[in-house]
């Protein structure tokens, strides 16, 4: 199976402390993993690397079998167009309007015309559930609304993968339970490589195709949702039975 | 001793290291700023922000600052020289100094706060580095149309304190003075060339500059979340402050020498 990402002995320092430290992990092309973990244990710091928002200190990156570790911001975009990034707080710009925050990365990335991009912020805004809410500001939307908001945002540009940091983090358990079958439905429908950073074990469970248990800045065990529950390691065990 | 010794070497390593990272962003605001598409829209708005809003306050201190002048000149110790000069002490004061010096303090403690705290929210709720993924330059987006709105807006402000200023001693020399209209108006047009008063609008565009760009500066380099927004916005404040003392000096120095 192709490669979409691969992390080669990746080490990462905020303020002295180690937070990757070697970290080995392949992301296969069309999957959808899930990196498992405790908070702060470096989730989204991995996630960060994929698109060039953090730089390994040492060890390299890749994704789509370039080595994309000294890039610059020019460079990275050739891999940024073709990945969208759902952030934890949804990152939508304040001072636009839900339209105008889906229809952003179309108008800088091409020349159509507004008609056009109308056309598809709309399809967009209808796939994740939000028709008739273009001319709302952010400050109005629920957390969950902010979160399809985003993610009609990151899907816009049609990208070869999805990466998603805590997507259910702060939603109640109705709407945590909707966006996880959104993901799932849009990974199948789309055809897309997704990676989601989460803690949340019923999110890992009902997504995955495969789950990375992240534990002390390495990969401590990687495979499906039905290896996992059979694995015999005690720290994920005791992760899962949290 | 040592240790004093190698905190001073710190210092001055980080202060070195922020000078350069000033200088690359402004570089990258040169290089992506006129990239398509345009920041027309943005750019518009900031001239509302910083020109529109902040005329209330350059309006009602330089006015008053005009009336402080030509009191304190008509007041002075020689009396009757100082009565009869007052048209031309608060028209060179005003243009030379008052006005650029009075509205970057002023003008420019108001709008690097606001470009901080802005940007700086922004930063910390992932907004920049969502303009990164989303494919621009946060120097194109943020950095780009706030440099231009100061460097097109504090001229605008300076040379509407130089009027109101010079409009306000004209209120005290009428009233408390009893100058006449015309005696006054004669002063300040003898008084000023228009060499004072373009050399004040030049210094207002380099203050509108430093102002704007450490304003962004420090508002791309929030860490910490709410605190930190609040501890830049304060240094953004005392910085551009500084800023534009330093440079008055040279900047006075370089107009005369010209």
């Amino acid at each position: 199976m192709a490669i979409f990402a691969f992390f080669d002995e990746v080490h990462k320092r905020f303020d002295g402390e180690d937070v990757l430290r070697g970290l080995t992990l392949h992301i296969r092309k069309g999957e959808a993993l899930i990196i498992l973990g405790g908070s702060g244990t470096g989730k989204t710091v991995i996630l960060k690397h994929i698109v060039g928002l953090l730089s390994p200190d040492k060890g390299r990156v890749y994704v789509n079998e370039r080595d994309i570790t000294g890039y610059d911001e020019n460079q990275l975009l050739t891999v940024r167009r073709k990945v969208g990034f759902l952030f934890q707080n949804s990152a939508l710009f304040d001072s636009m309007s839900v339209f105008d925050n889906v229809a952003y990365p179309l108008r800088e990335h091409t020349r159509l015309l507004e008609s056009e991009i109308e056309q598809k912020v709309k399809e967009k805004l209808k796939l994740v559930g939000l028709e008739g809410t273009d001319w709302m500001m952010p400050d109005k939307l629920s957390g969950g609304m902010r979160k399809r908001v985003a993610l009609a945002r990151a899907i816009i540009l049609e990208p070869e993968a999805l990466l998603y940091d805590e997507p259910t983090t702060g939603l109640d358990p109705i709407t945590t339970r909707w966006v996880n079958v959104l993901m799932r439905n849009l990974h199948e429908r789309l055809h897309i490589t997704s990676v989601v950073v989460t803690h949340n074990i019923q999110s890992a469970m009902s997504v995955a195709d495969r789950i990375a248990f992240l534990y002390r800045g390495r990969i401590k065990f990687v495979g499906t949702p039905e290896e996992i529950k059979e694995c015999g390691d005690h720290i994920v065990q005791e992760f899962l039975k949290s | 001793m040592m240790r004093w010794w190698k905190q001073f070497q710190q210092r001055i390593f980080r202060s070195v290291h922020s000078i350069g990272e000033v200088a690359y962003l402004w570089f990258d605001t040169l290089r992506y700023g006129f990239k398509r598409p345009y920041e027309f829209k943005s750019l518009l708005h900031q001239m509302e922000e910083i020109g529109v809003r902040s005329l209330p306050i350059v309006l009602i201190s330089s006015f008053f600052v005009g009336m402080v002048m030509a009191i304190q000149v008509a007041y002075s110790e020689a009396n009757f020289a100082g009565r009869v000069m007052v048209g031309i002490g608060v028209g060179v004061a005003i243009t030379r100094e008052f006005g650029p010096l009075l509205t970057a303090l002023l003008v420019g403690g108001r709008i690097s706060a606001g470009m901080t705290s802005v940007i700086g929210s922004m930063r910390v709720t992932e907004q920049v580095d969502a303009i990164r993924l989303l494919g621009a330059s946060p120097a194109k987006k943020l950095v780009f149309p706030r440099i231009f709105a100061a460097l097109l807006m504090l001229p605008l402000l300076t040379a509407v304190a130089d009027f109101v200023g010079v409009f306000g001693g004209l209120v005290v020399s009428l009233v408390d003075i009893k100058m006449t209209f015309m005696t006054y108006i004669y002063q300040v047009q003898r008084a000023v060339s228009l060499t004072d008063f373009f050399g004040g609008i030049f210094k207002a565009v380099i203050f509108g500059f430093f102002i704007a760009l450490i304003g962004c500066y420090n508002g791309l380099k929030v860490e910490g979340g709410a605190e930190g927004v609040g501890k830049a916005t304060t240094r953004s404040v005392v910085a551009s402050s500084v800023c534009v003392m330093i440079s008055d000096y040279f900047l006075t120095k370089l107009l005369i020498i010209l």
